[in-house]
């Protein structure tokens, strides 16, 4: 092995201080980030009440409940709970339908290759942004004072809060699409209209239907929680199922939850692998 | 410039013609097919979901009149005419928004660890042996698919209401999740660096830490600070059942109909998910550069 000359390496050192003495802020950053990071979190442990007695009762007593829940045993409300999960499904697909449907021409409206004007554009974001800030639960507590506990308060619960994030995807997907079809259309004698239609609905639908089929599965999720404040579904029988501490079936819930969003998981991916091809469903 | 555009003889165009009317009646066919499953699956969805238009339109109004009320102050005049009203409650609200970022932090530090701890054993080029891989993805699917409130339901019972339940049911989905997101960044790095360390003899350990831990820290600290801002909005409604931060209070805000309380509380949780939107954002673009945002 050669060996650099001692004048080389002086050299070198010279030349990228930075490299072999860094200044001491920069060596000392990542262990001060640390430190903080880990002094915020002590400062959690204590505020928020963690003490090892009562962690140690409680993973006991999480030990206990665990036992309880083996078998998963429905007992008999089998059909009962075969119903709520056929409601859970339908809240996630109504939902995230209307959701679409109505996120479609407002993310138009906020998407900067159709409205080029910031001051149109900003309020109609702005909007999105804070439905999007407001959790589905919320949603769902809101509608149940509207339309009365149930199903139906659910699905709007869902709808808002998707509208708010569909209106954001879908306004991306529009602006990363390719303006020449747009360009196209306008030259062949198309208004603004025909240009939307025409040039750039082909291009998106295929996102965005992928990005609805993405939001059913996981909406899937949200619907089986929204139960847990009173807008049916299997959540519903979830909560009142661990408020009376019924552990097996509370298990044979958990699992039913878990056995549902694998299918919707594999039917969803199979639906966008059809609509958009392999490369995308990643 | 003209040019001659040949014009096929009358024959030989009807069979043309007729083998694209049948390519597009078969698209279209199949494009119908698929529109009459999607709306009968809707149609079943909304029996199923007892969805009632007229309930609907009767209450749509209260829709709109619910978000004129939470906008009134109780001596009918708009809030915004009176912060000081409307906004009462601030001391005892930022101490809850407090407690809901400090949830999320620590929940979401704990979840990191975790992940960190699991992720090299869940990513197919670094782990040990393959059943001890296919453990700790189911375990980590687990964890993720489940919902964080459900987790909060039942540590609820175990550890009794507080925030210590909703710490800790946000820690077991954030594991969930970042285990997934972190193992998939171990899957993507350049694996010549940890063969180079092998070819020295060091143990698995080692190779980790020098080969890979240096490849992947920067995305590792990008999802983390990501999943800290899910975890802001999560940690608002753990009050519901009982497991600290704000969502307490909002809740029976809700409820007892203290409408202004109500638009106060959205407002301080609305601006909060904000601000935390934009540190962590700026952050992760400052740390990490454009690619550091993915």
């Amino acid at each position: 092995m050669t060996r650099l000359l001692a004048q080389d390496s002086d050299d070198l050192r010279a030349r990228y201080p930075h490299v072999f003495s860094p200044p001491v802020t920069s060596r000392l950053a990542t262990p001060v980030v640390l430190l903080a990071a880990l002094g915020i979190f002590v400062f959690g442990l204590v505020d928020l009440d963690f003490s090892p007695s009562r962690l140690l009762s409680g993973l006991h007593q999480l030990g206990w409940i665990t036992l309880m829940m083996i078998p998963p045993d429905p007992g008999s409300s089998l059909p009962a709970y075969l119903a709520a999960l056929g409601e859970t499904l339908s809240i996630a697909l109504l939902g995230t339908t209307v959701a679409a449907v109505f996120a479609l021409p407002i993310s138009l409206l906020a998407a900067r290759n159709i409205v080029p004007s910031n001051i149109f554009r900003f309020p109609v974001r702005r909007l999105l942004d804070s439905i999007r800030g407001v959790d589905t639960l919320i949603w769902a507590l809101v509608w149940i004072n509207v339309v009365g506990l149930g199903p139906f308060a659910g699905v709007l619960a869902i709808a808002v809060a998707d509208f708010g994030a569909f209106g954001k995807l879908f306004s991306e997907a529009i602006e990363a699409a390719d303006r020449k079809q747009v360009e196209g259309i306008r030259a062949a004698g198309g208004n603004a209209l025909h240009e939307i239609r025409f040039g750039l609905m082909p291009q998106v639908l295929p996102v965005i239907a992928g990005q609805v089929l993405y939001f059913i599965e996981s909406n899937t999720r949200s619907a089986t929680i929204i139960g847990i404040v009173g807008a049916g579904g299997i959540g519903l029988q979830l909560a009142e199922q661990i408020r009376v501490l019924e552990w097996q079936k509370v298990s044979f819930l958990i699992l039913m939850i878990l056995v549902a969003v694998a299918a919707i998981d594999w039917i969803s991916g199979k639906l966008r692998f059809a609509i958009i091809g392999k490369r995308a469903v990643a | 410039m003209t040019t001659a555009v040949s014009i096929l003889p009358e024959h030989q165009l009807a069979v043309l013609n007729a083998a694209y009317r049948k390519a597009v009646a078969r698209k279209r066919l199949r494009g119908a097919l698929a529109a009459t499953v999607f709306f009968a699956a809707l149609l079943v969805a909304a029996i199923g979901a007892e969805v009632n238009l007229k309930t609907f339109f009767t209450y749509f109004g209260n829709f709109v009149s619910y978000f004129d009320r939470i906008f009134t102050l109780e001596d009918h005049t708009r809030v915004w005419t009176n912060f000081g009203e409307w906004f009462w409650g601030w001391r005892q609200w930022l101490k809850l928004l407090g407690e809901t970022i400090l949830i999320s932090y620590v929940g979401t530090l704990i979840g990191s660890v975790l992940a960190f701890a699991l992720n090299f054993l869940a990513a197919e080029n670094t782990s040990p042996t393959p059943w001890l891989r296919f453990a700790v993805r189911r375990a980590l699917e687990f964890a993720r698919t489940v919902p964080g409130i459900v987790f909060a339901l039942i540590f609820v019972i175990a550890f009794g209401l507080g925030p210590m339940a909703g710490v800790l049911a946000i820690a077991i989905h954030s594991t969930g999740a970042l285990g997934k997101q972190f193992s998939e960044i171990v899957e993507n790095a350049d694996m010549k660096p940890v063969e180079g360390v092998r070819s020295t003899g060091a143990s698995w350990i080692s190779c980790m830490r020098f080969a890979l831990l240096p490849q992947v820290a920067a995305g590792y600290a990008s999802y983390a600070l990501l999943r800290f801002e899910i975890n802001v909005r999560e940690a608002s409604v753990m009050g519901f059942v009982g497991a600290g931060g704000i969502g307490q209070e909002l809740v029976v805000a809700i409820r007892k109909f203290y409408y202004s309380d109500v638009s106060a509380i959205l407002v301080t949780i609305i601006v909060t998910v904000f601000v935390i939107d934009i540190v962590t954002g700026w952050l992760r673009g400052r740390l990490f550069g454009k690619d550091g945002r993915a």
